[in-house]
């Protein structure tokens, strides 16, 4: 595949990557044997710090019930923080003052305050104000945090994915007689939400790493929290932290490759997406991968 | 209420939002500089480089920052040695190894934003650079990175102003900023919603004029397409 | 991404929203009310620090504080079967005790004059002092000592503060997340000694893959009157649960608690303190 941004590329270009590429895995190999050699000298790499997890024990009493709070959490988040920002975002290009003002309040306000403190705040309001019982009130608030501050985030994205379009678009809607909420799910938002895609997939991802925070002070016994007391009893907090890393870059790829997979789908379905035309057919590693338009897809 | 706040002086509450506020300002130029060339690395014609961009976003974005952090502390410095040039005053190793964390982390999703951004850029654009003789570089360099950045001040606010909270992990390996000085008077105080809304109120005043003034900057400097 | 469905989802997220809200604004603290019978009780602990509370891998719990909660507990009624434990952050403390989340919290809970005008404590069930924990050939024997060492402590916690501000303020003092990643350190060698309460320090010291690792220096840097938590005012169970301190102690399951959970680290355990005598 060839790009917009290059030419493709000549004998000498080929064999520049060649060379590049052989240099590159040499030191990657270096750095590799490097780090195993400095962890084996430390004794990370014993067997007993690494056995818990091929025991049954270390995963059904602490790392799966902490995933299952993790993707609890993280996806009710999604599910409400999607639609409630691409509503903020569109609300925040209103004509009309009064929807414009108030969703630019909410959104600046919520994502000026670190997460962590609005899952305390809505812990609090649950407990005073509602009658959520004290062992689902974690989830609740840790959902309610994530999803204020995502949705605010979400808005922005998608409000300047909308601002970025060209303007004949939207000209060449009202052309053609389209009300003003057509032309804004019908001409801009899909093509807006596809521009964007990199950075929306960049949030849910955000999002399934931040119900972390909610281990912290409320006790949610998530992924992390519960390595913390996995840790506590098997003494290897390095293994521990490696293995819940890997978990987390699993459960991301996932995500993302979904995402994009999801996306591709989209882009087949409906030829033509404006700003982003001319993507081709890029399904490799490359997770969030949107345009391809400007080259980025992998060697083929 | 609010007259335990004067107990602390080392540091005092604005010594440790300033420690946020340099937090921010060393991580967001490092990681803008580093994001840009993840982001030139993953549209260039090298196909190790590309392959290289986009490991390292889809491994770092996909960690947690606190492992991140708690890794270059316990990790980098610990086990491999790595003490950023001061082994033995871990106030200032604690700093640049927060720093590097942040970096690291934070210019995944600088990049990513910048490829959003990249995506905006009408074809014809880079078919025209390209048609004059201008080779990979120069595209990206004058004629592409440059109109994809004025489309995506928004997010990239929005990775500024993460970045600005996400200063308070750096308290899980000891940093003096805010958060370590809000777990102090918890612990102290017993009054975590008061200390709470104390510090909530802290960060919007570091984040909200950030938020006002880009998005301001994004509508002046919009590409008018 | 048609209108009409982001339109129905965030008008059923503010219906969701509002009907959270409007169905209990009228009572504020209704969880607490429930005390006594069949019921259960639910107690906040830690669940990460061995020797006082930790989760064990097949689920159960351990500990100091476990050992006294359930004497406790027992004693106002409760089967260890009727025991829900809860996991309670430092930081949650005072609010899980006023919010009525739990009845009782035995946490490692110093009693400060800052945290009693809070909460209420029974107690104290355990004198513990301020000590380091370092590797077994190491000679750290007084607090002078410290002040060209490297240390660790955890992030915030009162032992990292007080190290700064009094015995050696010239100490490196690395902050950790948890004592487990500043074991970590000590076992590697960044650190030459980790610092908090000697109980918490005895109870890593007893664990298996540490034993005859490391050692306590015994100096006795603070006081910490380890006390039970309860809901301001309810004096009823605070006069209860000091009452059944009492019997622990004097029918001897205190010194066994002490000795199964702290035994193995040559802990010198202070004798079990009186109740209502605390140790400035």
């Amino acid at each position: 595949m060839t790009s917009v941004l290059y030419d493709a590329p000549g004998p000498r270009a080929k064999r520049r990557n060649v060379i590049l590429s052989v240099v590159f895995v040499a030191v990657l190999a270096l750095a590799l044997w490097w780090i195993y050699k400095t962890m084996d000298d430390k004794g990370q790499l014993e067997w007993s710090l690494w056995k818990p997890f091929t025991q049954s024990e270390a995963w059904t009493t602490y790392l799966l019930p902490g995933l299952a709070d993790t993707l609890k959490a993280a996806a009710l988040s999604m599910v409400i923080a999607l639609p409630l920002g691409a509503f903020l975002g569109i609300a925040r290009l209103s004509d009309h003052r009064w929807v414009r003002v108030p969703a630019a309040v909410v959104v600046e306000f919520f994502r000026a305050i670190p997460v962590l403190l609005l899952m305390l705040f809505a812990n609090e309001f649950f407990a005073r104000s509602t009658d959520v019982s004290s062992s689902d009130r974690p989830l609740y608030a840790v959902v309610t945090g994530l999803v204020l501050y995502n949705a605010s985030v979400l808005a922005e994205v998608v409000r300047a994915g909308i601002l970025a379009l060209p303007k004949g678009q939207s000209e060449a809607a009202q052309a053609i007689g389209l009300r003003k909420s057509q032309t804004m799910t019908n001409i801009l938002l899909p093509q807006a939400v596809t521009a964007m895609l990199p950075a929306i997939v960049s949030q849910l991802v955000v999002i399934v790493k931040d119900t972390a925070l909610g281990g912290v002070m409320l006790g949610f016994t998530e992924l992390l929290n519960s390595r913390g007391t996995l840790a506590a009893n098997y003494a290897n907090v390095i293994p521990s932290f490696i293995v819940v890393a890997l978990i987390f870059i699993v459960l991301n790829f996932t995500l993302t490759s979904f995402a994009s997979w999801l996306e591709g789908r989209l882009r087949r379905s409906k030829r033509s997406t404006g700003a982003v035309l001319g993507a081709g057919d890029v399904d490799d590693l490359n997770a969030a991968e949107v345009g391809g338009t400007y080259g980025t897809g992998a060697d083929q | 209420m609010f007259d335990f706040i004067s107990d602390y002086d080392d540091p005092t509450l604005l010594g440790a939002f300033w420690m946020t506020v340099k937090l921010t300002v060393f991580s967001g130029v490092g990681s803008l500089i580093w994001g840009t060339l993840l982001a030139a690395m993953r549209v260039s014609p090298v196909p190790l480089m590309r392959g290289f961009g986009t490991a390292y976003v889809n491994i770092v974005r996909n960690i947690p920052l606190t492992v991140i952090i708690v890794f270059t502390s316990l990790g980098l410095a610990d086990i491999f040695g790595v003490t950023m040039g001061a082994p033995d005053d871990f106030e200032l190793q604690g700093f640049r190894l927060a720093v590097l964390g942040l970096i690291a982390y934070t210019a995944a999703f600088v990049c990513e934003a910048l490829r959003s951004g990249i995506n905006t850029v009408p074809v014809g654009q880079a078919e025209a650079a390209r048609a004059i003789g201008l080779n990979f570089t120069q595209v990206l360099g004058l004629i592409v990175l440059p109109q994809a950045f004025r489309s995506v001040i928004g997010p990239l606010a929005n990775v500024l102003i993460a970045l600005t909270k996400n200063t308070t992990v750096a308290a899980t390996i000891g940093v003096a900023e805010a958060a370590l000085l809000m777990k102090e008077m918890i612990e102290n105080e017993a009054q975590t919603l008061l200390i709470g809304a104390v510090f909530a109120f802290g960060f919007v005043v570091l984040t909200l004029p950030t938020g006002l003034i880009l998005n301001w900057l994004s509508k002046r400097l919009a590409v008018k397409r | 991404m048609k209108l009409r469905k982001v339109t129905a989802a965030s008008a059923a997220v503010f219906a969701l929203a509002l009907t959270a809200t409007a169905c209990g604004s009228d009572d504020g603290d209704s969880g607490s009310s429930s005390s006594g019978g069949g019921e259960k009780i639910k107690i906040g602990i830690k669940y990460d620090q061995p020797g006082l509370g930790l989760k064990e891998p097949d689920g159960s719990f351990s500990g100091f504080d476990v050992d006294v909660a359930t004497y406790v507990a027992k004693e106002l009624g409760y089967e260890a079967d009727q025991i829900e434990w809860v996991e309670t952050k430092s930081a949650d403390r005072e609010n899980a005790l006023s919010r009525g989340d739990v009845k009782l919290i035995a946490a490692t809970y110093s009693i400060t004059d800052e945290r009693a005008e809070k909460v209420d404590f029974a107690g104290p069930y355990l004198l513990a002092h301020q000590d380091l924990l370092v590797k077994k050939d190491a000679d750290i024997t007084e607090a002078t000592d410290l002040n060209d060492k490297k240390l660790c402590s955890v992030t915030g916690s009162t032992s990292a503060q007080n190290v700064k501000k009094d015995f050696a303020p010239d100490a490196q003092l690395r902050e950790y997340g948890t004592y487990s990643e500043c074991i970590a350190a000590l076992q590697s060698g960044a650190v030459d000694a980790l610092t908090t309460d000697d109980s918490i320090l005895a109870g890593y010291a007893s664990q298996d893959q540490y034993k005859g690792q490391f050692k306590l220096a015994g100096l006795k840097l603070s006081n910490e009157n380890y006390g039970i938590g309860v809901k301001k005012g309810d004096t009823e169970t605070v006069n209860k649960v000091n009452d059944a301190l009492k019997k622990m102690v004097s029918d001897k399951s205190w010194d066994k608690a002490v000795e199964a959970n702290f035994g193995p680290a040559e802990y010198k355990n202070e004798p079990a303190p009186e109740i209502g005598n605390i140790v400035k």
